[in-house]
């Protein structure tokens, strides 16, 4: 398989704090990889370097074999990277239709076809029933959702999911699952996703790499590594929901 | 294109808009000579308003300095009037032109510094003093003692160069206020209201959403600075009389802030609601105390600081928002879609 995403070398520190180091993975086109790690451990600050947030301090960002890092954020959007922010972010005052259909511009000749786009997204996401409510008014399971449905309606190759599961019943994690799976079939939507929730990433993901204090301590199969010694240790006294 | 336009307008809007239109069209014909000067005034205020909405109220960004485009407007079309007998409709260009250009150099600098919130509000008051200094000292048109245009002959309405009776100004403010009232229902409506909106409302998911935001600032700057600067024009050639320390004066900046404020920022009713309420009752007001004899100087603004505390605490979104809903009209944004299950699980 192709290497869609290839980041190597990557290093980002906040005033001495080294949130990123040295870290190097690589994301095959059309699959699903899993980024996990104990809190703080520096996953949102990689999707935020990947997504041109922040400027690493060193080390590259290839998306197709091309450099992007470096490159502002809607550049890399354009280039073809969605991604949901952790904290989430909706246009509070518009709607959840509104909200979507900004993202869906992006890739439609007129506002109309972009409210089309956005609306068939909602349904998917099963926000169908809410579109007409303002964004303010979700609640922050929804809001993770709508930032899913925004980032997707930009139609990226690559799309960067930083924790969207989290505060969902068993049995949402389980659709909005079934969702990503259906989405990186029938699509062929590479997916990179941070999550805490084992039980979604042990599902979806057919590589993991852990992250712990800013570096790289383990990559591959999630089967063998929540086996590995390493990774076991880092979570230790961790709070996990397996 | 018309049918474009009209789109998720609920028809009572419509029938509501035509009634408002009808009867600001037939105004002047019940209205005495200084019932129609008030009249001027709200369609003006309305129509700045407006335009410095797009900028506060569709991409959130705060000028406080919208008195430099009207006053580089009204000097432009002005000055090429009173030294090269340049007719106002051709000198219009040179007024958008200078203060496009004047909008454009503080939106860059701002947005490509990262000048934002209440210092890029500051940035826009400092430009418009610069050119309230500048212009005091800008000899060709008579720096501070005042540039004056020949006083217009109201035997007869010379529409070609602005020269004619109150009642030509009311219509053409009319026709500029509705014009300004279309074109901002287009654009917010448009891909670029979109993009508007979500950089009002979090420009990081906005540029994360692949919008520059630095280009889409920019074009809401120029393009309000642009519509200020016909509004200096009819300015001009209104009051026949321009000083810098008048036209550009931050007191007018806010002054013409006041209006949208009150009626609801972004909101497209709001500007127009926010001059007929200020404009008009405060008018009202003095006539009032005219009839009254009572003689007290500052009533205008007291009324003016009643009105924004009034609002300000009991109306925190404007007048229009509430009274939209009153009236059965649903919140104006972007999107036709119905907004009524709003709140509601
Ligand atoms: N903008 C920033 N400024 C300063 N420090 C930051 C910034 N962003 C992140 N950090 C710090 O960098 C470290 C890594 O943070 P990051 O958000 O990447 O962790 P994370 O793995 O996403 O954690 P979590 O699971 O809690 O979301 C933390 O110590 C955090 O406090
Ligand atoms: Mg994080």
């Amino acid at each position: 398989m192709a290497v869609l995403l290839e980041v190597r070398g990557l290093s980002k520190s906040f005033r001495g704090l080294r949130a990123v180091q040295q870290v190097a993975f690589e994301v095959p086109e059309g699959s699903i990889t899993g980024l996990i790690g104990p809190n703080g451990a520096g996953k949102t600050t990689v999707f935020n370097l990947v997504a041109g947030v922040m400027r690493p301090d060193a080390g590259e960002v290839r998306l197709g074999g091309t450099r992007i890092d470096g490159w502002r954020p809607d550049q890399v959007c354009a280039a073809g990277v969605g991604r949901t922010f952790q904290i989430v972010k909706p246009f509070a005052g518009l709607t959840v239709r509104e909200n979507v259909t900004v993202g869906a511009l992006r890739k439609s000749n007129d506002v109309s076809s972009a409210q089309r786009r956005a609306d068939e997204i909602l349904e998917k996401l099963r926000l169908g029933p809410k579109r007409g409510m303002l964004a303010s008014s979700l609640t922050l399971p929804d809001r993770k959702r709508l930032e899913v449905a925004r980032a997707l309606a930009t139609r990226p190759r690559l799309l960067l999911l930083d924790e969207v599961m989290a505060g969902l019943r068993p049995t949402e994690t389980d659709q909005i699952v079934a969702f990503f799976r259906e989405l990186n079939r029938a699509e062929g939507v590479t997916i990179l996703l941070i999550e805490h929730v084992m039980r979604a990433v042990m599902a979806l993901a057919q590589q993991v790499v852990v992250l712990h204090h800013g570096e790289v301590i383990a990559r591959g199969e999630p089967a063998a590594v929540v086996r590995d010694p390493a990774v076991l240790e880092c979570y230790l006294g961790e709070e996990t929901e397996v | 294109m018309i049918a474009r336009l009209l789109e998720g307008v609920p028809r009572r809007g419509l029938v509501l808009l035509g009634l408002l239109l009808a009867a600001l069209v037939v105004f002047p014909f019940f209205a005495s000579g200084y019932l129609l000067t008030v009249g001027f005034l709200v369609l003006y205020f309305a129509y700045v308003g407006q335009s410095w909405n797009i900028m506060m109220g569709f991409a959130g960004q705060l000028s406080l300095g919208h008195s430099l485009y009207v006053g580089l407007g009204a000097y432009a079309a002005a000055a090429l009037y009173v030294h090269f007998g340049v007719s106002p409709w051709i000198g219009l260009s040179a007024s958008i032109a200078f203060s496009g250009l004047a909008g454009a150099v503080i939106g860059f600098l701002a947005f490509r510094f990262g000048v934002a919130g209440v210092y890029f509000a500051i940035l826009t008051i400092a430009f418009a003093e610069f050119a309230r200094i500048g212009f005091d000292h800008f000899a060709w048109v008579q720096g501070s003692s005042g540039f004056f245009l020949p006083v217009a002959n109201y035997a007869t309405n010379d529409l070609w160069n602005l020269r004619g009776s109150p009642t030509m100004f009311y219509y053409l403010m009319l026709a500029m206020s509705a014009a300004a009232f279309v074109l901002c229902h287009a654009l917010v409506r448009s891909r670029m209201g979109y993009y508007w909106q979500a950089i009002r409302e979090s420009p990081e998911a906005a540029e994360a959403l692949g919008i520059n935001v630095f280009r889409y600032k920019m074009a809401a700057v120029v393009i309000s600075a642009a519509m200020t600067s016909l509004a200096g024009v009819v300015f001009a050639f209104y009051y026949n009389n321009l000083f810098p320390e008048q036209i550009f004066h931050i007191s007018r900046s806010i002054e013409l802030i006041l209006g949208p404020i009150i009626g609801g920022i972004g909101t497209l009713v709001g500007p127009l609601v926010g001059a007929l309420l200020l404009t008009g009752l405060a008018e009202g007001m003095r006539e009032i105390m005219l009839q009254l004899k009572v003689d007290v100087p500052g009533v205008k603004q007291v009324f003016y600081g009643l009105c924004l505390l009034l609002v300000v605490m009991f109306l925190p979104h404007g007048v229009w928002p509430p009274l939209a809903r009153r009236l059965g009209l649903e919140r104006g944004g972007a999107d036709g879609a119905a907004r009524a299950d709003e709140g509601k699980p």
